[in-house]
């Protein structure tokens, strides 16, 4: 499955359009701290942290999508780097773990 | 006695978010350009551009604090400040050891340069400054207190980073007495959420990542003496 599968479900909306990238696991996780050390690639990230550092730390780990769960905030800042890097972000009205596990049951599906 | 300007939280090109011209000399020269007394170095968790910065400042005839700006394990940060650089540099040895080692990629996040006492780039640090130690936060403030420093929350009002976004409480454990807020004018409503800043000192700061926005000299506190010792003092004990 790529990052781009998951814009047809129903809770999520593209914030931005970024590289297409296999997606086959879940990460959550709101500390930068614990994406750089543990997080792998073909992941989606699905976290609250929508400012620049995050993209710059999924650059750093190859992170396929970053998802924003219960609608948190995108900053202009965060916007404009995940353009600038082609990351791709997703927004979801969901909380993260139910965010987690749309992912994880498209995936798997 | 007297009142004196600052501007205690400043990032050289140190820290991977700071301008590459925010060279130690560069810092010193623009805090006594906007007329300062009193300026902090605090790049994220390091003091290693300290010796230059306090040279460079001796030189212009302004006060340079030696400190850092510590993630903690939670990623709240939390600035540190010392009356000595011997202080300070030993404080560095501790938190680096605590510091959760990733290599930086200075491509994605900038360069750390470390800058000698001639103007001149002696270093670039290898580990990723901005990662998070695994220090807790209310643990700090004992460590940051046993080297003869002080801490305060930084930026207490921003929304990450910062005491109320990453943990929304003061641990009852805390006893701080100094805290910084970026924007004032949102004291009273922070107050209003957590009444233990009554009792606090507020400071606010530039954070300034490049030269010029570091804060010209609007900020002003009172210190019996213009010294390191006077201001560190103030910092852990503002209110008699």
């Amino acid at each position: 499955m790529n990052n781009n599968d998951l814009f047809s479900i129903e809770e999520f909306k593209v914030l931005n359009e970024g590289s297409v990238k296999p997606v086959t696991s879940v990460y959550c996780s709101d500390l930068l701290s614990s994406v750089m050390g543990r997080a792998k690639s073909e992941t989606a990230w699905v976290t609250v942290m929508g400012n620049i550092n995050a993209v710059a730390v999924a650059v750093l780990a190859d992170i396929s999508v970053i998802v924003l769960a219960g609608n948190a905030a995108a900053n202009e800042d965060f916007l404009s780097k995940a353009q600038e890097e082609g990351i791709t972000v997703i927004s979801s009205s969901l909380p993260i773990f139910e965010t987690a596990l749309k992912i994880h049951e498209a995936i798997n599906g | 006695m007297g009142s004196f300007s600052y501007d205690l939280h400043i990032h050289s090109c140190l820290s991977p978010c700071g301008s590459d011209d925010n060279t130690p000399c560069n810092i010193a020269g623009m805090a006594a350009v906007q007329g300062l007394n009193i300026f902090a170095l605090t790049d994220h968790n390091t003091a290693k551009n300290c010796p230059a910065a306090m040279a460079a400042a001796e030189q212009y005839g302004v006060l340079c604090i030696p400190g850092l700006e510590v993630t903690t394990a939670e990623e709240v940060h939390v600035v540190c400040l010392f009356s000595s650089l011997e202080a300070a540099l030993c404080f560095d040895d501790e938190i680096y050891h605590h510091l959760i080692k990733v290599k930086n990629n200075t491509e994605i996040f900038g360069h750390q340069y470390i800058y000698g006492l001639n103007d001149e780039i002696v270093g670039e640090e290898e580990n990723l400054l901005i990662n998070a130690t695994d220090i807790e936060f209310s643990k700090l403030f004992p460590m940051a207190e046993a080297h003869g420093g002080v801490a305060f929350p930084a930026h207490i009002d921003k929304d990450a980073y910062s005491l109320f976004s990453n943990l929304g409480f003061i641990p009852p454990e805390c006893t701080f007495k100094t805290v910084e807020v970026k924007n004032p004018a949102k004291l009273t409503e922070l107050v209003g959420s957590f009444p233990y800043l009554n009792n606090c000192m507020v400071l606010t700061n530039s954070d300034a990542h490049y030269l010029e926005h570091i804060n010209p000299p609007k900020n002003t506190i009172d210190l019996p003496v213009l010294s390191h010792t006077a201001l560190i003092n103030k910092i852990k004990r503002p209110i008699e």
